[in-house]
């Protein structure tokens, strides 16, 4: 049976960041992956001869070649890649787009504030203020306390709606919790949107992480596709190891989960997680009693319990249970005909909200048609015409309304990759959004799953109106994903594409041995998520090493 | 391994570790910080490439003589004394 200094769960952008690092350093390592493509969220598919990737639709925290200090100049040297090879590519602009006031912003953060000038010339000076806050503000420090972001933003903003036009992008792209975020939370995702922007490669998330697979195989590393942990293995508070779905044990000194907070406490068991992470502010008080206590489970337990649509007991850590995530999201893919500049569409990306007031939280129907991301992924400043013309529209959706409606009788084709089930119908032959009645070989748009998708991607369609051009006639084809999608395929309960509201920055969980890495942790997006898988592989695996280890 | 070649043996870590930076020109005088963007988990690399080319274990508590050229090949001289150069 062999032995692996490292053991990860998760073939996501952390998981195979803290790999690279591991095998780099000629650890023998093994990250097991419970489906048949890696990425995690940022994945990607192909689907009647598209290509089209999940999750992303903008590489966030740009910088330029040779910029300094900065998290994707710190992503880079880790992992040994050079700046040339990610092939990034900025975009044009972007906006918030709010009743009767659009923001404007780019890479240039001049652009964002000369915007807030024009519009909310009372706030300038509040905005600069708050700018400046943001800056000096080290997101770095994991023992900050916590705050929430709200209140330290109405300090310097007094206008509700801009400040919820600043919010809405941010909470967007990262946050797990409704209604506000963590300052640090709000600093992290300000400075990789606002100040640093956003990029793409040409070719989308499948060159991020062709970069990546070939950068672990390389360093020697050992990929496991099809292989999901049942069970994480630990004895006396230590981490011993990982049963896999297969019944087989494999042993380990460290393991790093991706799979989620939440989701981390179920695969450990009865013995359960328990923060160190001097953050957690209710452990400290409470020291050893924050014990998550779960019943313990094989892997054949959770199969038959999730089958049966029961969840087990939540984790806790103290006396607060470790909620999973209540944001989950749909998302509509459109091929258009033609390019969206030729609608007029100039905006690379729109984060939008039809009310004053912008509501982020799980709602309460299927989908939050109200507010929204439209990504025009052609509008980066590519070098070559994409392939395809997309729009794809981004809402708040709500897990449990869509796992309960029924799709019984579905069977992916197997060997299908990404997204199935999805809605996919090709309406090439009709033309027109308004007629995507064809079903993609296999599905059955009469069941209630299907009908929900077909009924809402019409809304999301149609309540991003007052934000773009009417882009409907030029629709071809179209695919959608939900909240059961995501669970799919990142196993995040509840399918919360950011995790749990509760983040451990330090990545300790109360067992030896076993640490978060990845949105869990705290850190988003893509950049982000590598960026936690190596910090936490270099300060639990590599950095120990170096002080235990006795002078050559 | 002479004065020149450790120096060689930390240019040719560093190249490895930031491929964007260009390290034709560097100062053996002044602190590496101050010419190129290497931070913590940077000397970190630096330390473990050391450890894993050349064998050499420097303690946490010696990564600040590794801060330039010549701080390098003073505190390296005995530690790399007899070993080759790896390219």
């Amino acid at each position: 049976m062999p032995h692996f200094d490292a053991i990860i769960i998760g073939a996501g952008m952390s998981g195979l960041a803290a790999g690279i690092r591991l095998a780099m350093y000629d650890k023998k390592v093994v990250v097991l992956e419970r489906h048949y493509v890696w990425g995690g969220l940022n994945s990607f598919y192909q689907f009647q001869g598209h290509q089209f990737d999940v999750g992303l639709h903008a590489m966030t925290n740009y910088a330029v070649k040779g910029a300094k200090g900065l998290p994707l100049s710190r992503l880079l040297k880790q992992l040994r890649i050079r700046h040339d090879e990610l092939d990034l590519h900025e975009q044009g602009f972007s906006a918030v787009s709010f009743p009767g006031v659009k923001l404007k912003f780019s890479n240039d953060f001049n652009l964002l504030r000369s915007e807030v000038s024009r519009a909310f010339p009372q706030q300038i000076d509040g905005f600069d203020a708050l700018t400046k806050a943001v800056r000096e503000f080290n997101e770095l420090d994991l023992d900050a306390p916590q705050q929430d972001a709200r209140p330290v933003v109405r300090r310097f903003i007094t206008d509700p709606m801009l400040e919820d036009m600043i919010f809405c992008p941010l909470m967007f792209y990262g946050s797990a919790r409704e209604h506000d975020m963590d300052w640090d939370q709000f600093v992290v995702m300000f400075k990789s949107i606002f100040f640093e922007g956003f990029s793409r490669p040409q070719q989308g998330v499948r060159h991020i992480l062709k970069l990546l697979i070939d950068r672990y195989r390389k360093a020697g590393g050992e990929l496991r596709l099809k292989t999901g942990a049942a069970r994480i293995l630990h004895e006396n508070g230590r981490a011993a190891g990982v049963e896999l779905d297969n019944g087989q044990a494999l042993t380990a000194d460290t393991v790093l989960s991706s799979a989620g907070l939440v989701e981390t406490g179920r695969l450990a068991g009865s013995a359960g997680l328990r923060s160190n992470d001097p953050n957690e502010a209710s452990l400290r008080s409470e020291g050893p009693a924050g014990v998550v206590d779960v019943p313990s489970t094989t892997g054949a337990d959770r199969m038959s319990t999730r089958q049966a649509g029961q969840r087990p007991a939540l984790p806790k850590v103290g006396e607060r249970p470790v909620l999973p995530g209540k944001l989950s999201f749909t998302e509509t893919i459109s091929v258009l005909d033609c390019p969206a500049k030729q609608l007029g569409i100039e905006e690379t990306i729109v984060f939008f909200s039809n009310r004053e007031r912008f509501n982020y939280e799980q709602p309460a129907d299927d989908v939050d048609t109200s507010s929204g991301v439209i990504c025009m992924p052609g509008n980066f400043r590519l070098p070559d015409e994409p392939k395809d013309h997309l729009v794809r529209i981004t809402n708040i959706a709500n897990y449990d309304r869509w796992a309960a409606l029924g799709s019984a009788g579905f069977q992916p084709a197997p060997g299908s990759a990404g997204l199935r089930p999805a809605l996919a119908v090709d309406v090439s032959s009709t033309a027109g959004a308004d007629r995507m009645s064809a079903p993609n070989a296999g599905e059955t748009p009469a069941l209630p799953y299907y009908a929900a998708k077909q009924r809402w991607y019409e809304r999301s369609c149609a309540d991003v109106l007052s934000h773009i051009a009417d882009f409907r006639p030029h629709v071809k084809l179209v695919d959608m994903f939900t909240p059961r999608t995501i669970r799919h395929y990142t196993g995040h309960e509840g399918g919360a594409v950011y995790g749990s509201p509760r983040k451990l920055r330090t990545g300790q969980t109360g067992i030896d041995g076993l640490y978060i890495i990845g949105t869990d942790q705290g850190f988003l997006g893509i950049i982000g998520a590598a960026l936690s898988g190596i910090s936490m592989a270099n300060r639990w695996v590599l950095q120990r090493e170096g002080v235990s280890e006795p002078a050559a | 391994m002479t004065d020149e070649q450790i120096k060689q043996a930390i240019i040719g870590i560093i190249s490895d570790i930031a491929p964007d930076e260009d390290t034709s020109n560097i100062d053996p005088a002044v602190r590496l910080r101050e010419q190129m963007d290497l931070d913590s988990m940077d000397f970190l690399d630096i330390v473990m490439e050391l450890r894993k080319r050349y064998g050499v274990h420097v303690p946490d508590t010696d990564y600040m003589e590794l801060a330039s050229l010549d701080s390098c090949v003073n505190y390296l001289r005995d530690k790399m004394a007899g070993k080759a150069l790896v390219s």
